[in-house]
């Protein structure tokens, strides 16, 4: 959710602004990374210290796995992670940075007696990885002196020797800086031949994560994941220097994918046309306060899921643990919500998964040896189920009996890196298709009095995600049926379960499309998810707008 | 450079000698035109508790080497944790490669040579010394006293002790390292129907004091159980010092000259340039950021090793400086000026209570949420009041309310000013991390505009 203060500081913002929004959280450690063994000079690493693979890996796992038992632990787990990003970010005519990351060390998480505890080091030697085990469990048994409920693991079944791959059919890292560069250049020329487009901004980030994972439950497991996210941003600036407006490239997403993603977005037509909504945006008419429906774009609602359904139903939040900083939820109690708290109309099914092809969150298996699967969150608009992790399943077993099903995690464990401990994070949380085939456009026939909103903009929501505001990209009025030209200073306001109980038209398969974000923050210190939200074009009736334009 | 440790404690952060080895080692492989290496190191622990007990903690310690090189015009950099001879190669070399590939920047500006520096004030070793079974500790002193009054205290401590270094080919070096350290707490009712928040950050451990923060926080939750609607709108609020801290903050996020300039931002004067000079808030407000400020210390050089020296941003009211980078600097014939994590506010001579005493009906806010940028033109976020808003009537707090949300600029804020308070050090960022230095007052201001109700608690 918020940039973080420590990113700020280092890159003040051109690098930072250029890169996106985060998306939820806050604080982003830096992500600091790396590459794998070097087909082409472009993608060689910083030496033979190992990649997914590597035979000495599983030695040193096993080696920190019987130092935590040895010490006392009754389940420990060990990642080791080779991490790597690029980001290449220019403005106008020339090219502010390119940077290249990696990073690479291990993170040892142990139970002892039913109190966690976590230690990481960059060091992966023979010294080291028993060292570090033995301080994850000297910590565990500090904090042990708190303990007043011991955790307890829902069962897993171990997969001996799991491999998985991002489905990217180019590495981003394949790609000559050149291209990358001759690109984005394009791209900002195209924006700035429009007349009154003034500024632009646009980049490119790329993500390479190898990590391994050992369990002393038998798991042994590599996996390689890839993102990318081209981004461009436009402004226009008013002659009188009395107005000045963005538009950002919001319809092109993150992804899990390779640098076919980048291919596919063709930034250059397309910045010719976000070049001209941001001047557009000049003219528009302030909108007038008031209740309207909303025709909600994908590339918008996706942020609207995000903070108003997948955070309230983290079962971490609903329980309490995160009401220090990313909050409780409404959601809450599980027994009073479960079964019977209606958050929708009946045709409103919510999903949760990892697997989506090219989605940001989708894995082999979760941060704790768990394979994810499917679940429907809200089932025909009604609370059905929450995200989950091994320590959480057990909390919601009389839901699972009832229902003849055993306590097993949904598979939502997750770390940003090796040097933080893994914790509940959201899978893919996403609105499934409605079954009539209708899209877009259909939906705004249908509408005679209202506002549609296309791209996700300024966003906020309380603790307990009942109260929230958004802004979007880009607004237009609809009178009878038709877009009636476009609108500026628009944010609306919602309540939770009125807005969604509100929602009275969605688009069909067909419309269906991934909106997400590499930077949904959550936990303390502050970690990064990165997740995708699947949704379809939505209609929502009286809807509280406001105008956000004031004069200075 | 490895060091025998207890099994608690972490290691140093690296040292002024060991980074200097590392960074002519680097530089010793370079065959750019100018090279910069920046070498940064940290050592992390961190406890949290949920529920009155501890949830999670992690221990971590991590040094980067980041080397930017420049061949003519054209630059890249590259950046490793991997510090022997292989990595180091690797970091210069992909720079290196990465550099020749970049086309000619029209901005470029050569690296610094040597620099003149003041010692650094950020360190304090009762942090350092902090490790998981005094955090516990710590984190005991808040959950005990929470569970004994039947609430539920959940929060965070985190210490770290960090080091960076910057050294170019035209011998720069500079040197620093420093210490932060937060606590916070967030303790709710047994019903969840009240829910209470106190914090505190510096670069001292022994200035936090555990049992208070937890005492004002169970008092907190307790004042604020079962809060009643009220009707949105312009209220008089007074603003305890966090919460001032959580606003005042986004003004220094927008005090970069270029986007004035350049006609996108709030300092943009109307009709062209910036507005350094003008009157932009009441006049008895002046924003600093000053290093060596005892309880803002920051470090004493910048990213590109430029020395940083307190900096007066607004002075009585009125715009003094902006951040001026070092191209735009020359190109506007400006000194160049660092932002730094440092701010203090100026303060006022009124304690809270006087501010509530002179208040016929507003609100008192204990600190804002989710802080969102709304519309840059006039530095307007939204977000929401949290763990703590009361309802003063005639002199007096009278209830708890439920939280609102505004729609507010701080700029409009500190014009709307009606008193202030001591200024203190806070703990201002939402997640609870040291984030920003910032010493600020608790205000009393009028006209501050809240635009709907929230039902969480």
């Amino acid at each position: 959710m918020a940039h973080s203060r420590r990113e700020f500081l280092k890159t003040t913002s051109a690098a930072a602004a250029a890169i996106g929004l985060a998306a939820c959280g806050a604080a982003q450690r830096p992500l600091e990374q790396a590459p794998t063994p070097a087909p082409k000079p472009e993608n060689n690493s910083a030496g033979n210290s190992g990649s997914v693979g590597d035979p000495t890996f599983r030695d040193l796992a096993l080696l920190a796995l019987d130092a935590a038992k040895s010490s006392g632990a009754s389940y420990a787990d060990v990642r080791i992670s080779r991490n790597r990003n690029q980001r290449v970010f220019t403005r106008e005519h020339r090219v502010q940075g390119i940077t290249d990351r990696e990073t690479f060390g291990f993170g040892v998480r142990v139970l002892v007696d039913g109190a966690w505890g976590f230690a990481a080091s960059r060091e992966l030697t023979r010294d080291e990885v028993p060292r570090v085990a033995k301080q994850a469990v000297a910590q565990a048994r500090a904090n042990r002196a708190s303990l007043v409920r011991p955790v307890v693991l829902a069962p897993v079944t171990p997969v001996a020797n799991g491999s998985w791959r991002s489905p990217a059919k180019t590495d981003p890292f394949d790609i000559p800086i050149e291209d990358k560069v001759a690109l984005l250049l394009a791209a900002n020329e195209s924006a700035l031949a429009v007349k009154g487009a003034r500024f632009v901004n646009s980049a490119m980030f790329f993500l390479k994560e190898e990590k391994t994972l050992a369990t002393t439950d038998g798991t042994y497991a590599v996996q390689t994941i890839f993102r990318s996210q081209p981004s461009v941003n436009v402004t226009a600036v008013a002659s009188d220097f009395s107005d000045f407006q963005s538009r950002s490239s919001t319809d092109i997403q993150p992804m899990g994918r390779g640098y076919e993603h980048v291919v596919d977005a063709d930034l250059v037509k397309n910045a010719a046309r976000w070049a001209e909504e941001a001047v557009q945006k000049l003219s528009a008419r302030s909108v007038d306060v008031g209740r309207y429906d909303l025709v909600l774009h994908p590339s918008h609602l996706w942020l609207t899921i995000h903070e108003s359904i997948a955070h309230p139903t983290e079962l971490d939040r609903a329980m309490g643990f995160e009401a220090n900083y990313a909050g409780t939820s409404f959601v809450s109690p599980p027994e009073k919500m479960l079964g019977s708290f209606r958050y929708g109309p009946e045709f409103m099914n919510i999903q949760g998964d990892r697997k989506q092809e090219g989605s940001l969150s989708a894995c082999g298996w979760d941060d704790e040896g768990v394979e994810p699967d499917e679940f429907l969150i809200i089932k025909n608009g009604v609370v059905n189920d929450y995200q989950t992790t091994r320590e959480q399943a057990p909390w919601l077993s009389w839901w699972y009996e009832k229902q003849g099903k055993e306590a097993r995690s949904h598979g939502c464990s997750y770390a940003q890196s090796w040097a933080d401990v893994q914790f509940q994070r959201m899978p893919n949380v996403s609105l499934l298709p409605g079954e009539k085939e209708i899209g877009w456009d259909d939906i705004i026939a249908d509408t005679e009095r209202g506002i549609a909103i296309v791209g996700d903009g300024s966003f906020s929501i309380d603790q307990q995600r009942y109260n929230a505001q958004f802004g979007g990209q880009l607004f237009y009025e609809i009178r009878n049926g038709k877009l009636a030209g476009m609108l500026k200073d628009v944010a609306y306001q919602m309540r939770t379960p009125d807005f969604w109980n509100s929602m009275d038209m969605i688009g069909g398969k067909s419309s269906y499309m991934l909106g997400g974000a590499f930077n949904d923050g959550k936990g303390q210190p502050s970690q990064s998810n990165a997740v995708s939200h699947g949704c379809v074009p939505s209609r929502f009736r009286q809807v509280n707008v406001i105008n956000t334009g004031r004069k200075a | 450079m490895r060091r025998v440790r207890s099994l608690l404690a972490g290691a140093a952060p690296i040292s002024r000698s060991d980074a200097e080895a590392i960074a002519k080692r680097a530089l010793s492989f370079s065959t750019a035109d100018e090279a910069r290496v920046t070498i940064d190191g940290a050592v992390r622990g961190n406890t949290r508790f949920a529920v009155n007990q501890v949830s999670t903690a992690g221990d971590d310690s991590d040094t980067t080497i980041t080397v930017n090189s420049s061949f003519g015009k054209r630059s890249a950099s590259a950046t490793t944790n991997k510090l022997d001879d292989e990595g180091l190669r690797w970091v210069v070399e992909t720079s290196e490669r990465l550099a020749k590939l970049a086309p000619e920047d029209p901005e470029a500006m050569p690296e610094l040579g040597p620099q003149q520096y003041a010692e650094a004030k950020g360190w304090s070793d009762s942090t350092a010394a902090l490790d998981a079974a005094g955090r516990v500790a710590a984190v005991r002193s808040i959950t005990d006293p929470a569970r004994a009054a039947g609430m539920n205290a959940t929060g965070y401590l985190e210490a770290n002790s960090e080091a960076r270094a910057v050294a170019t080919s035209k011998g720069l070096f500079a040197y620093g390292r420093a210490t932060a350290v937060s606590m916070t707490t967030t303790v709710r009712t047994a019903e969840a129907t009240g829910s209470g928040w106190a914090g505190a950050a510096h670069s001292d451990w022994s200035r936090i004091a555990p049992a208070a923060l937890g005492s004002r926080a169970i008092e907190k939750a307790r004042l604020s159980d079962r809060p009643a609607a009220i009707e949105p709108g312009r209220y008089t609020v007074i603003l305890e010092p966090t919460a001032v801290g959580n606003l005042v903050q986004l003004v220094a996020f927008a005090l970069n000259a270029r986007g004035a300039d350049e006609g996108r931002s709030f300092f943009t004067k109307p009709g062209g340039g910036n507005k350094i000079g003008m009157k932009v808030v009441d006049e008895r407000v002046t924003l600093v950021s000053d290093p060596l400020d005892p309880d803002a210390a920051a470090m004493t050089f910048a990213g590109d090793g430029l020395p940083v020296k307190r900096t007066v941003w607004i002075e009585n009211g009125m715009v003094k400086n902006l951040a001026y980078d070092r191209y735009w600097a020359e190109k506007q014939g400006k000194e160049p000026t660092p932002l730094i994590g440092s701010l203090r506010m100026s303060g006022g001579d009124q304690s809270v209570e006087e501010m509530i005493a002179s208040t016929q009906r507003g609100i008192l806010v204990t600190r804002f949420w989710y802080i969102r940028p709304v519309d840059p033109r006039t530095i307007l976020y939204t977000g929401l009041t949290r763990d703590g808003t009361f309802l003063i009537e005639n002199g007096k707090i009278t209830r708890a309310v439920k939280n609102l949300r505004f729609n507010e600029s701080p700029i409009f804020m500190l014009n709307n000013l009606e008193a202030m308070g001591e200024p203190v050090r806070v703990s201002a960022s939402e997640d609870g991390s040291p984030g920003f230095a910032i010493v600020v007052p608790p205000i009393k201001t009028r006209d501050f505009t809240f635009t709907s109700l929230s039902d969480a608690i």
